[in-house]
Order: structure tokens, then sequence, then C-alpha cells
């Protein structure tokens, strides 16, 4: 139905034309899922925009055919390419929030879409859009269909931005990370909406995202991209099962298998420039960080830990009820071990490490570092040890190193702030091993943030938490904003670290399958509850609570042997 | 040369608009015009001996009865009206840049230690800024000129004329700052950095000028361009309604209201010389600020 040929993009710059997408091929057939994989920067949705003629400006296609069915897409001129977007081929955005218009009830953004490319009365319209909703699964959609935007939790609101792309029937759909804003049990509900669609519909799907286990789960087909060339493509079994490209294999190694817990990642060092972490590197930064370390390592305890935030008023004589973000946490982190705290967004993770670290004051409870009390927030004094014991590493690797300051006056900051090295010329020399030691070149010492990749990045924020010779290390969602195989990578520089300094490490994530990499003990955390708690072997084979069992049951997984 | 500029995207956006180019020009010119005037300009208008009555209101040297040494002909005082406006011009930027300065220390202090501490620090700071928003640049600066009046000595008072304008100019336009640097604050204070700073226990005022301040230059840059013309506009406004500058200590305000006599005796010059100087040097500022605006917010391209 679909077929790209030889399909390369091109973006004019000032510093001459980049190509975003080269000599690129791939086919649909009706009702197929084509997946589209690879890590930021491959070309993967440049090569969906240009099939659906959104190239941003001034992108250009400069080679290559595109037919849909008989219509040659590059010879169209702007008006029947306007007539065709939304009647043949339709879009579904990654971020359910913003690809509806906030303003307008959903009744009037399906009518409105269905009579721009039809020619009925308003009525059946109106009836075809109930009728839509109510295959996506949206119950008295009569009713519903009155409501805003707002009014739909994430996933229903993905259900009718599936609605609208589907209101006009497509022959193909593009769906550029359809699930990636939304959290596993409803990422499930959505992929086997999309799956339904095709084997009943005979919807084509390109289905573009950076998820393995998305594309396991329901593609029939995949093709592998890197730096906007097709590296491998076919059916999913033979494509993720047997790879035949090294870099296609690579990939399959970086990916966090949720059944089982491995010790290493198998990831080339020598990637992406990086210099290896290897022996003679960084020796003196280790030897002092030992120094530091040494002592002992450090357990953490929290008692019935709740935390409050104000409600919004709605009278001026009640006193609005407080929104309750984590209720009665308790739990004990064994000294050198790490916790891995699990939970879907909004269930309070982020909330209990910003407490741990004394940016938000806890309502009751109590915690304690190492057997003496640790005040919490406002009550913690800047000069109170804690600040130099619990170091964190961020989620966004974009924003938690200040753009404006260099690499070198970032990670001497914990260094004279605590008063660990006093002597300037010193304080840089052990910079620059400490960069070596988390794998980076040392002449990244003078640069700015902005001339690093994430995952770059990621290593100054570590190196910059180890450099105030901590013994506690909470990691919120470390690897989230990463690609797969620099999240190997990563995952990895923190086991050795973890393991070489006996650090007590917190790790916060959403990704069941990256936490069983990493933890020894588990918390599992919903709606600011604790649902299960206990060693992460055990919870992840025998889970006792039902949300846990359910989260595993949903989570993506890639099939032990693949049938071909 | 090339390779330069097109690594820096600020100059590379700059050699490909001309109308910028020829904004920045101006400026430049008007700013070395007035710093340099006592050197360049034929006769000093402060100065009674350096000009003769005799001189008195010659039009342009295109015009009929124009003196090639006039080249924009004189004032009723026989004053040559290019050395007018190039000293009118060095006052007006001294007051202009003196309260912009100012209003920029204020406004970003304030602001910042609103959006970083918030709470009551916040209400009170901000609603300091909008009693002043309700307040017009004129009111305040007739306020603080009556009071310099009924505290300050006769004698003083004259020589306190240009720093009792900068101070009203100043305090009308501080809240600008205050704003954009509070709102700018917000937005940083959200980014992991700042939390990783305030977590590792560094001193606020730290986290403020070293941290955030470097971050949100941008904006404020923007504000100071744009504020500058609008201080010197305000500037000429007070002159003009006789609040500013008296008549022997000419800014472009006052040469403005001074032509205001000459224009229905046919004098135009008096009048529109220093009118269109004065726009030109506002308009190329506020140009150059839309400018800067452009490259320090990628999404409004």
């Amino acid at each position: 139905m679909l077929r790209v040929e030889h399909l390369t993009v091109k973006f004019p710059s000032r510093f001459g034309d980049v190509t975003a997408v080269e000599d690129m091929s791939l086919s649909i057939a009706p009702g197929e899922i084509h997946g589209l994989v690879g890590e930021s920067g491959a070309g993967k949705s440049t090569v969906g925009a240009a099939i659906i003629g959104l190239l941003q400006q001034p992108g250009y296609i400069a080679n290559g055919d595109l037919m849909l069915g008989d219509t040659d897409l590059r010879a169209l001129d702007r008006f029947e390419a306007h007539a065709l977007r939304g009647k043949r081929i339709s879009m579904i955005f990654q971020d359910p929030q913003t690809s509806l218009n906030p303003l307008m009830k959903i009744e009037d953004q399906l009518v409105e879409t269905i009579l721009a490319h039809e020619d009925i009365p308003s009525n059946d319209a109106k009836k075809r859009a109930i009728d839509l909703l109510e295959e996506m699964g949206i119950e008295d959609a009569a009713s519903r269909m009155q409501a805003y935007p707002h009014q739909f939790s994430g996933g229903m609101r993905q259900r009718v931005v599936i609605a609208l792309a589907l209101c006009t029937n497509p022959e193909l759909i593009i769906a550029d990370e359809p699930t990636t804003a939304l959290d596993v049990a409803v990422q499930s509900q959505v992929l086997d909406l999309i799956r339904r669609l095709a084997d009943i519909r005979k919807v084509g799907f390109i289905l573009i995202t950076h998820d393995i286990g998305v594309i396991a789960q329901i593609a029939d087909t995949v093709t592998v991209m890197r730096y906007g060339k097709l590296i491998e493509s076919g059916a999913t079994a033979q494509v993720l099962g047997h790879p035949k490209h090294a870099y296609t294999k690579q990939l399959m190694d970086a990916v966090p298998p949720l059944d089982r817990k491995i010790t290493r990642f198998r990831v080339p060092e020598e990637d992406d420039g990086l210099a290896a972490s290897g022996p003679g590197k960084g020796d003196a930064a280790e030897a002092w960080l030992l120094e530091g370390v040494r002592q002992q390592a450090v357990g953490l305890s929290l008692q019935n830990i709740t935390v409050e935030f104000p409600g919004t008023r709605t009278s001026i004589w009640h006193k609005p009820k407080p929104f309750v973000a984590l209720d009665d946490i308790s739990f004990d982190v064994q000294p050198g071990s790490v916790m891995g705290i699990v939970g879907e967004s909004g269930s309070g993770k982020s909330t209990l490490a910003k407490t741990l670290t004394g940016l938000i004051t806890p309502s009751s409870g109590g915690m304690t570092l190492g057997g003496s009390p640790l005040p919490g927030g406002k009550t913690r004094s800047r000069h109170h040890p804690s600040r130099q014991l619990i170091q964190m590493v961020f989620q966004d690797p974009f924003s938690s190193l200040n753009s404006r300051h260099r690499i070198g006056t970032i990670l001497a900051e914990p260094l004279w702030l605590y008063g660990l090295v006093n002597d300037s010329d010193e304080r840089r020399d052990l910079c620059i091993d400490m960069l070596s030691l988390v794998g980076m070149d040392p002449d990244a010492i003078d640069k700015y943030p902005h001339q690093f990749s994430g995952g770059q990045r990621q290593r100054i924020a570590v190196a910059r938490a180890l450099l105030a010779r901590p013994t506690i290390l909470i990691c919120d969602e470390p690897t989230s904003a990463l690609d797969v195989s620099i999240q190997a990578q990563l995952l990895n520089l923190l086991k050795d670290l973890q393991a070489a300094f006996g650090l007590t490490v917190l790790f916060i994530s959403h990704n069941l399958s990256v936490v069983r990499q990493m933890a020894d003990d588990i918390v599992v955390l919903r709606n600011g509850r604790i649902q299960e708690k206990g060693a992460s072997e055990q919870v992840f084979e025998t889970p006792e609570a039902d949300y846990t069992k359910k989260l595993l049951s949903l989570t993506p997984v890639m099939p032990h042997d693949w049938s071909l | 040369m090339l390779a330069f500029i097109k690594r820096h995207e600020g100059l590379w956006l700059f050699t490909r608009s001309p109308f910028v180019m020829l904004a920045a020009i101006v400026a430049v010119a008007i700013i070395l015009g007035a710093v340099f005037a006592p050197w360049i300009a034929l006769v000093n208008p402060y100065d009674l001996a350096s000009f003769s009555l005799m001189d008195g209101l010659l039009p342009p040297v295109w015009e009929e009865f124009g003196n090639e040494k006039f080249l924009l002909g004189t004032d009723d005082q026989g004053r040559d009206m290019i050395s007018s406006i190039l000293y009118g011009a060095r006052l007006s930027l001294i007051i202009g840049i003196s309260a912009m300065t100012i209003a920029t220390f204020l406004g970003v202090g304030l602001g910042l230690v609103a959006g970083y501490f918030g709470g009551r620090f916040d209400a009170v700071i901000m609603r300091i800024a909008d009693i002043q928003l309700a307040l017009p640049a004129i009111l305040t600066a007739l306020l603080i000129d009556g009071i310099a009046r009924g505290i300050l000595p006769p004698d003083m008072q004259q020589n306190l004329r240009v720093t009792v304008l900068i101070v009203a100019i100043a305090l009308s336009l501080w809240v600008n700052f205050a704003r954009t640097a509070r709102a700018s604050t917000f937005v940083q204070m959200n980014k992991e950095y700042v939390q990783a700073a305030v977590m590792q226990g560094q001193h606020p005022l730290r986290v403020m000028f070293v941290h955030i301040l470097p971050n949100i230059l941008g904006p404020l840059l923007v504000i100071m361009t744009v504020d500058l013309a609008s201080a010197i506009l305000l500037e000429a406004t007070l002159s003009f309604l006789g609040i500013g500058l008296p008549a022997d200590s000419p800014s472009l305000g006052t040469l403005i209201r001074i032509g205001m006599q000459f224009l229905l005796s046919g004098e135009w010059w008096i009048l529109w010389i220093p009118t269109l100087f004065l726009v030109a040097l506002v308009v190329s500022i506020n140009v150059l600020g839309d400018f800067l605006r452009d490259v320090f917010n990628p999404r409004l391209r």
C-alpha cells in the first residue's frame, strides 16, 4: 500500500545541507504494523514527517519515491497534499495533552475533522463520531463527547486522538511515539487498540518508537535506523530475535530484560568517543574517594513519612483539604545496598527523593541517616553534614547542569563548598581524574554543558555527585531521558561505582526492567502509598500485591525464543 | 572571519538583516557623536562666549540664506543646531543610561529575591511594583522634584536637576526588570541545577547571583535595550513639559520644547531637526532590542 524507495531528506543550514535521512526504503501492506526503531537523532520522525508531507521548514526531500497506492506523494501540490492528509494518511502524536485543542469540545473536534473531508450532513458525522469513540473503548460516548479534553485522563485522551486520526477512514496512520507519555497500564491498552484496528480495519500503521519492548509486542515488521540510514529491516521476530547487523545486536544487548537480572550489559566501551574507564585512568580520584568513603557504608531509614501539599482553596471559610503526596512511608535501606523505588507517574517517587534531600518538608514522620536523626526540609540547616553525605543524580541531564558554567566550575563546587580540597590546582587535577573515572575525556573540563550529549552530561552529573564524597547516592530516573545503549553504559557505570565505593544507592525509576538490573531491595509505590516492599528478586519472581502483579504483566517483554 | 561569524548564531543573523545593521550604525554614530561632542561640536551651547546673536535663526544650508558654517542652521540665540543636538544627545544619553542602570540593579535585585524566596517577600515586592505601575512617570518625577525642592537649599537645586530626573525615571522603569527577573527566576527555580545547588546547601545569595542570574541575562538584556529607549523618551517628555532640564543646559527634550515656539513662525528646523534626531535614536535602539529578543528567544523565529 505504502511504498517508500530511496528516500533522502536534507535540511539546509548555515553550514550547508545536512542529510537527515539517506536512502531509506520501506513498504507497508494494509493491516500491517511497521515498527520504526532507532535512537534519538536516527531520523525516525523525519521519515514519518516526509511521508505525511509535514517536513519541518526548511527541510526538503532531495531524492526518492513515495507512493501511496497509485498516488505519487511527491507529485502532489500543496492543496492536493492538504486534502490527502487526514483523508488517507493520519498521524498520532506523542503527547495527548497538546494534540487536542483544549478550548473545543471533543465532539466539535471530531465532527469538524469529518466534515472537512467529507460532504455529509452534520448529524451523520456526529453519529460516526459516537460510534468511533465507542469503538475506541470510551463508554457512554454520546455524553462524554460533550466534555473538553482536560476532563479526560491521559489514556482516554490518547484514545480520542486515535479516534480523531481514524474518523476519515485513512489507509495509513503514522504513530509517533504514541505511548511514550503514558503509564504502562494505559500503554498496554492503547497498544491493544492499535493492534485491533490493524487487524479489523486493515489500517496500516507506522509505529515510530525508541522502545523496543513495544515493537516486540505488536509490530509485524520492523526497520532499524541509525544516523538517518536503514540498518536492518524485516519481520519483527527475525530482526529482533536473530539480528544480522552488528548495530541491531548491540541494541538488543542493551535492552534491560524484565525476567532476569544480568550483572553487566554488553556494550562496546569505545562508543561515541568516550574514553574507556580502564585501568590507569581515574586512579587518583578512586583513591581519593575510597579514602573518604571507606569509613563505612551508611544506611538510611524512614519512619512514617507523610508529605502533604496545600490543596486548592475552594471556599473562603474552610481550609482546603491537603493533597497527600506521600502517605505513611516507612522503609530501611541497608548500608551499601541498592534500594529500588518503583512507581508510575504521580506515585510520589520524586517527592520522596526531594524529601530525603531536604527540598521538601514532610508534615510528619522521621528520617535517620546512619542512626542519627535527619531533620527534614526547612529544619535542615545549610551546614548539616547530610548536605554532603546525600548526593543526587537528576532525571533531566539538560537542566541539571548550569549551562552558563564550565564543567570545571560545576565539578569543583562541592569540593570547596564542603572544604574537601582547598587548593584550586589540586581541585582541578582531581576533577580531571574524576572525569576519567566516569569515562569522560579530560578535555571536558574547560567545555560548557551544551557541548555534550545527554549520556555524557549524565556522566558529568554522576562525577559532580561523587566529588562531594557522598555515602548515599539518590538517582531519580537517571536514564529515562537517555537512549537504550547509553542507558546500558550508564547503568554499568553506576554498578561499577556502587561496587567499588560501597555506596548506598536509592534508585528511582518507572521502568521495572531497569530497576530489576540495579536493585537489591525494592519498594513499589502507588499514589503515595507503599504497595509492596521486599528483596528485589522476590518481588519480581513472586509478587504479592495485586498492583505489582498487574505492573509486571503489563510491561512489554522481549520473548525468550522467537518463533520465526 | 566568515567561519567565526557562522559559529555565532547572533552574529550570523546580524549579517543577514540589513535593517538591523542600519539601526546599529545609526545608534553607534549617535552615541559616538554624543561622547565626543566637546571635540566635534562647532560651538559649546553652554558657553555664552562661543556663539553670537548675530548668527541667530539661520536656516539649514540647503535653504535660502543658509550658511555653510552652520549646516543645519541655528536657533534664535545663534547656537549651531548640530552642536546643540550633540550636547543634547549627550545629556539625554547620560540620563537615560544612568536611569536604566539604576533601574536594572534595583529591579533585578528585587525580582530575584521575590522569585527565589516567594511567599511574603514576593507578595510585598510585587504589590509595591503594582503601586509603582499605577503612578505615571511624570507624577513620580514631580513628586521627587517637589521633595528635592523642599529638602535641599536653593543653590543645590539647580545642580541636582539631572539627579532628580535620573531617580524619577529609574523609579518608573524598575518594575519591568523586577517582573521579568521574577518570572525568569520562577522558571529557573524548577530546573534541576538550581535544586542541586540548594540541596548541596549553597548560600541563597550564591544560588541567586552565581547560578540563576547568568541564566536569565538574555531576557534582561532585551529589556535593558528597550528600556534605554523608554528612558530617553521619558526624559524628553519630562523636559518638554518643563519638569526636566532648564533651557541653559538643553537635552533633546528641552531643544524640542524651545523649537515649539518657532513652529508657526517659519523657523521649522529648530523643532524638526532635534525631533527627527530623537526619533532616529529611539527607533534604532528599539530595533536593536527587538533583534536581541529574536536572538535570545529562538522560538519566535
